[in-house]
């Protein structure tokens, strides 16, 4: 098992229930696992938690253990080293989340930068790499871009790109397809299905969209108000939802899609 | 590169508004020089001789070409009162005047970026506030105070100089710049309080982006952040702040070399406006005009280059 | 963050609060003449009776500080009153009626702002004279600039809003709007504003009176206080201190008073 969180519970001070209650799942090496769910439903507060980022103020309780190791435990120093090697995270707003004054490129390497003692050259060298694995075309170009010249689509792929660049063992995805038009969303889906698969990392994927959770993730969690309140194989949560709320998320999409 | 050509262009054009507007004050101002300078009890023949001699008997747009024309070439007018060339009267003075403003603006400088990075990265609440207070006051004190200060504090009862010695830089270059440390402190320390504030709050502001979260879920170390993401972006309102100083601070250095003798000038514009030497005001207020509108350019190019997203616009 | 938005009006308020009483009280009292010589000793040293020492005529200090202090707010407030007032008037014109009448005037505001106060206001004084007028004068004119600009800003903003759309549509006059509604909304940027300039103009006005362009003597100024003691600072050094630091919290409370309105309006 690569991740195990067990009563997860995260409160805000301040805050009149906590963002995250008692929230229980696993991982596999590999797995691709959806979580869907409303805007404030607690998914992107888990996501930080698993990415080993400290909320300031917070009080978070519970255990996510990686790779048996325990994060709520580590010190910021540990948590730091663990952070960009063993866990990735992509965001939603791709140009949001480049710094807008350091060459794409750059920041598509900060992982090694930042983690290992390889020279400019060959971070240089891993980064093209891990670009055009994310297909993106010309890496060496767009290597030298700045932010704002690229399109979003490209920038998530370059996200993608910077997030596999140290192989991480676990992909923690936010709405990374929420600012995109609907054919890009495809696109980066595949692309991520596809990276995943090759270099067998975990993903956990978060989204809105029921849709996309069910074209990508053979399983998926439902959260709703900082609790998972359905969890099951995607097909299985489609055809026979227990929960209202989960009905009422496909009951959401389109019908010509539904089926 | 387009965009700067007509930057270009109307740097250009501002100066020429700038220096024809400054003719024409001094020209329609109501005192006549050559009653000024004769006094009230001269004939009216002598005063027309005057005025022939000094050429103001001729029509206002003749006189400014010829103004305009020969500061262009290097010949900024005659003084009324000493009857020699404006450009000879500035030599030296310009150039102490010129070394005052470099190193008041190197301490700015070394001051700012260091205080405000400091001062951005101060995460208690109640140190913050006391960091802003501080920078408030030093903020509040006018340079001339300053000076006053440090030649009673730092002159008179450490003897750490000594307050009117200045030496001129034809004389000895280094003695002339360590006497003028001070009298630069006293310019930088309240403009480089101003920066602190500015780089304090773009730190605070850059701090909550977005990237800032992408980089810390890399394990970027918070120092690293600071220095290598946050900065880059930080700093660019500052550096217009900074460029735009350097005029600012030229005419801090007019106070200033009052307060500690510094013969710069300054003085030579403050004992011209008091004998009422208009073709030496006029020069000193064109050059400086002139310095005030290239520093504006040089802020606009500054931020270009720092800034990829208006590079290339 | 709401204990620190306090702290900074309560510290500016509190200071600038006293400043203004004690430039108040100086206007109909002082200890002594500020004015009449050989009122003690000279370069008498601090005292109970002379608070802050005398001057090298034997002036009470500490009365020509008070009185000094009160001439710089009252040219102060000369100078903000005719900055504002007019400023308010260009800005709300140029910003409700745009056109090129309103990108000329703006452009000029910028060209202004552009150069240091105390250059532009050396410069009028060298043509219309030194004196206190000229000096009230002068700065108000070079204050116009800063209150058109923020004003400005401010009345374009509200223009697009709903409500002023609407009550135009419903044929409300232009007089009419701008003076009931668009007015009464620009109170959030003129408060500070004017605070700001009243720490300028203070700085201005005492920097003027330094060099000797200012107010004229023998009225104190405490620019021009400070210019006189520094011929006596070895012996006389509480007659600089007191001048210097008179303006300096001045300043001060203004700028701190300042701080505190703009981040009380941010929160």
């Amino acid at each position: 098992m690569l991740l195990e969180v067990n009563d997860l519970t995260v409160r805000f001070p301040g805050a009149s229930r906590p963002a995250v209650e008692g929230a229980a799942f696993s991982l596999e090496r590999g797995e691709i696992l959806g979580l869907v769910g409303e805007s404030g439903s607690g998914k992107s507060v888990t996501a930080l938690c698993l990415g080993g980022l400290l909320l300031p103020g917070a009080k978070v309780s519970g255990s996510i253990r990686l790779e048996g190791r325990e994060l709520l435990q580590c010190t910021e120093k540990e948590l730091r080293a663990l952070r960009g090697r063993e866990t990735a995270l992509v965001f939603q707003e791709p140009m949001a989340s480049f710094n807008p004054v350091l060459p794409v490129g750059k920041q598509v390497e900060e992982a090694l930068r930042v983690h290992t003692r390889l020279s400019s050259r060959e971070r240089r060298e891993r980064a093209l790499a891990a670009m055009s694995a994310a297909e993106l075309p010309e890496p060496e170009t767009l290597y030298r871009r700045y932010p704002h010249e690229l399109s979003g689509g490209q920038l998530q792929r370059a996200m993608l790109a910077a997030a596999v660049i140290s192989e991480p063992k676990l992909l923690l995805s936010d709405e990374i397809t929420t600012a995109l038009d609907a054919t890009v969303q495809v696109q980066i889906l595949d692309l991520l299905a596809r990276l995943a698969r090759e270099r067998n990392m975990a993903v956990l994927f978060i989204s809105h969209d029921l849709r996309l959770v069910r074209k990508l993730c053979p399983r998926a969690l439902v959260m709703k108000d900082g609790r998972i309140v359905e969890e099951g194989p995607v097909e299985d949560l489609f055809r026979a939802p227990r929960e209202d709320y989960t009905r009422r998320l496909i009951a959401a999409i389109p019908t010509r899609e539904r089926r | 590169m387009k965009s700067l050509l007509k930057k270009c262009a109307a740097l250009i054009i501002t100066l020429f508004l700038v220096s024809a507007l400054a003719f024409l004050a001094f020209s329609l101002i109501p005192a006549d020089p050559a009653t000024s300078l004769l006094g009230s009890e001269a004939t009216p023949e002598a005063k027309a001789a005057l005025r022939a001699e000094l050429g103001l008997d001729r029509p206002l747009l003749v006189r400014y070409w010829e103004w305009l024309t020969g500061f262009l070439r290097g010949d900024l007018g005659n003084s009324y009162l000493y009857r020699m060339g404006v450009g000879e009267m500035l030599a030296g003075k310009l150039t102490v005047t010129a070394l005052l403003t470099a190193e008041s603006f190197l301490f700015t400088l070394l001051l700012a970026l260091p205080l405000g990075i400091l001062a951005g990265s101060v995460k208690n609440p109640w140190l913050d506030a006391a960091c802003t207070v501080l920078d408030q006051a030093a903020m509040s004190v006018p340079p001339f105070f300053l000076g006053i200060l440090a030649c009673y504090v730092l002159g008179y009862g450490l003897r750490l100089f000594v307050p009117g010695a200045y030496v001129s830089p034809e004389e000895d270059l280094w003695g002339c710049l360590g006497y003028l440390v001070f009298p630069a402190l006293s310019i930088a320390i309240p403009r480089a309080a101003m920066a602190v504030k500015l780089l304090r709050s773009s730190i605070l502001t850059e701090l909550g982006r977005d990237y800032v979260r992408t980089a810390r879920s890399r394990g970027a170390s918070e120092r690293d952040i600071l220095l290598r993401q946050v900065l880059r972006n930080a700093i660019l309102p500052v550096i217009t702040f900074l460029a735009v100083s350097l005029a600012e601070i030229m005419t801090m250095s007019i106070l200033i070399e009052q307060v500690f003798s510094i013969p710069g000038v300054g003085r030579l514009l403050l004992s011209s406006i008091s004998n009422r030497d208009y073709p030496v005001v006029l020069a000193i207020v064109t050059l400086l005009s002139a310095w005030i509108v290239a520093v504006n350019f040089l802020a606009d190019l500054l931020t270009r280059l720092a800034d990829p997203r208006v590079r290339l616009g | 963050m709401g204990k620190r938005t306090n702290l900074f009006l309560l510290l500016g308020g509190g200071l600038t609060a006293l400043m203004v009483g004690l430039a108040l009280l100086g206007t109909f009292w002082t200890p002594y003449s500020p004015t009449a010589m050989g009122a003690g000793e000279k370069f008498a040293p601090p005292s109970l009776a002379h608070l802050l020492g005398t001057d090298n005529f034997g002036r009470d200090v500490f009365s020509r500080v008070l009185q000094g202090m009160g001439a710089s707010l009252l040219i102060a407030a000369c100078v903000v009153a005719i900055g504002c007032l007019a400023g308010t008037l260009v800005g709300c014109l140029c910003g409700y009626f745009g056109g090129p009448a309103d990108y000329l005037l703006t452009r000029l505001c910028d060209a202004v702002t552009a150069f240091p106060s105390v250059l532009l206001a050396l410069v009028i004084v060298s043509l219309a004279g030194r004196g206190t007028a000229q000096i009230v004068v002068a700065l108000g004119i070079l204050f116009i600039p800063s209150f058109a600009r923020l004003v400005r800003g401010e009345t374009a903003r509200h223009r697009q809003a709903n409500y002023i759309q609407s009550a135009r549509l419903m044929g409300v006059s232009h007089g009419r709007i701008l003076t009931a509604h668009i007015l009464p909304n620009l109170w959030g940027v003129l408060g500070p504003g004017v605070v700001i300039g009243f720490n300028n103009a203070v700085l201005s006005e005492a920097s003027m009176s330094f060099l000797g362009l200012g107010v004229q003597p023998p009225f104190p100024s405490l620019g021009s206080m400070l210019s006189d003691s520094q011929t006596y600072l070895q012996r006389a050094p509480w007659y600089a201190l007191s001048a210097g630091m008179a303006i300096a919290l001045l300043i001060l409370g203004f700028s701190l008073l300042a701080e505190g309105l703009q981040r009380r309006r941010r929160a």
